[in-house]
């Protein structure tokens, strides 16, 4: 299949696959994290939080791709010396791709989580505190169960975002699908057709992911009813 | 000093050249896209199957793959065939900028559809059966409602759209193009300072995306005086 290169491919695809799922994780921590930061009542970290998000939001993938990429390395290599520390340090290109595309949408999940907590009734935390729950337990119990159903939607696109723009990596040489497509592309001369079944397979993965997130949006919303139009 | 902004004060110039590029890559997408989107909106809320099945399945393959690829499909991919190249077309599909504007217009018309069908879907059903009681004609209840108030009530989501939009002409680089992510690239790769080099470039477009946010400000405030918040 495609001349050879289709098993190539698929072990591009898989990391991909596997590249998405992890920054996606590292994304929503940071995102959690982002959001809580932003809710806060203690200034300087509500600031914190804000900044985080608009930077990241008002610059390209791409920039901050290339920016933690390549500059992010040459930053270490600048200031290991300081530390005592002489050898280059090569930073590993998957590792790289994660913590960019975490660091990334985490800034937009921010705002997602964000959103979905203030559309939780202020009566249920009362509610929690009033049965003597305490804060932790509230958060826990009774705000983050409903935050998901809430923040599904928003979540889901940003899943789907994050899939397309794991490409992006390819330009700094991981060896996602796009990376190997290119590689076949120049290698046969035939750069439509291995682009054309990159397209496919991301339209493969965008295609299952939201299936996938119709099923858990359902899941979420047992018990709740929408309104009828 | 660990930083090194003397180069980078030296190459404004280049990086102000960059600004120039992708405000005039910007600019064009949007026009040829909003100019196929209006027809594709149109289509996608459209009760014949074989008009909203076209325009469905269109925005759903380009929002489903990534811009990259829709890029290199165009750029690179149509060089493969013999009739492509022999063509007239050729001096055109040949050049990045034009390739470039093609990618981004082709890519942001399915999302300005999309927003549009969702606009003109939520428009009041009491609009259209005035207008219908007034006697208008299809075409006139297009024109005269519904475009008008759907176009103005997108406006909110296509500010992001267009915000999206001037991130994504950061990919013109990849296909040689001297934007300012180009320029970036150019200095980081001259005199090896990628920090400085892309740090200068997240400025630049963090500057220019506060304009657009304020411009967009401005535009809602105008065209959307109606349905602002009611001031105490």
């Amino acid at each position: 299949m495609l001349n050879g290169y289709g098993s190539t491919i698929l072990d591009g695809a898989w990391l991909t696959l596997v590249l998405a799922l992890t920054s996606m994780a590292v994304a929503t921590f940071l995102g959690l994290v982002g959001a809580a930061f932003r809710l806060s009542p203690i200034k300087w970290l509500a600031f914190l939080g804000e900044t985080y998000a608009t930077v990241v939001r008002g610059i390209p993938d791409l920039v901050l791709i290339l920016l933690i990429f390549y500059g992010g390395q040459d930053m270490v290599n600048r200031l290991a010396p300081m530390f005592g520390y002489e050898d280059y340090i090569d930073i590993n290109p998957f590792m790289a791709g994660v913590f960019t595309m975490g660091f990334i949408f985490g800034a937009y999940l921010s705002e997602t989580f964000r959103g979905a907590f203030m559309a939780i009734p202020k009566g249920q935390s009362e509610a929690g505190m009033a049965y003597g729950m305490s804060s932790a337990k509230v958060f826990f119990r009774i705000l983050v169960p409903q935050m998901i159903r809430f923040a599904i939607p928003g979540f889901t696109n940003n899943w789907l975002v994050l899939t397309k723009a794991t490409a992006l990596i390819s330009v700094v040489g991981l060896q996602d699908m796009m990376f190997k497509a290119k590689s076949a592309a120049d290698a046969t001369r035939e750069p439509f057709t291995f682009y054309l079944a990159v397209a496919g397979l991301y339209l493969v993965l965008t295609s299952v992911s939201l299936l996938a997130l119709r099923f858990l949006e359902k899941r979420y919303s047992v018990g709740t009813k929408a309104a009828d139009l | 000093m660990i930083f090194d902004y003397n180069v980078i004060i030296d190459s404004l110039p280049l990086y102000f050249g960059g600004v120039l590029v992708t405000i005039k890559l910007l600019l064009i997408s949007l026009a040829l896209g909003l100019a196929m989107a209006i027809p594709l909106g149109l289509m996608r809320v459209s009760k014949a199957v074989w008009l909203n099945f076209p325009a469905w399945l269109y925005t759903y393959v380009i929002r489903g793959t990534p811009m990259l690829v829709q890029l290199f499909l165009i750029y690179y991919g149509l060089a493969q065939f013999e009739s492509v190249r022999e063509s007239a077309l050729w001096p055109y599909l040949s050049n990045a900028t034009f390739c470039a504007c093609l990618a981004f217009a082709i890519n942001t018309s399915a999302y300005t559809a999309e927003i549009l069908a969702g606009s003109l879907k939520a428009t009041p059903h009491g609009e259209i059966e005035a207008a219908k009681a007034m006697g208008m004609s299809r075409f006139k209840l297009y024109k005269r409602i519904l475009l008008p108030s759907a176009l103005r009530r997108a406006l909110p989501q296509y500010s992001n759209e267009v915000i999206m939009m001037l991130h994504t002409t950061s990919l013109a680089s990849i296909v040689t193009l001297i934007d300012i992510t180009g320029a970036a690239r150019t200095v980081s790769s001259q005199y090896y300072l990628p920090f400085e080099a892309f740090i200068t470039a997240g400025v630049f477009y963090l500057c220019l995306t506060f304009i657009l946010v304020r411009l967009f400000k401005r535009a809602e405030l105008r065209w959307l005086a109606y349905m602002a918040p009611r001031k105490s």
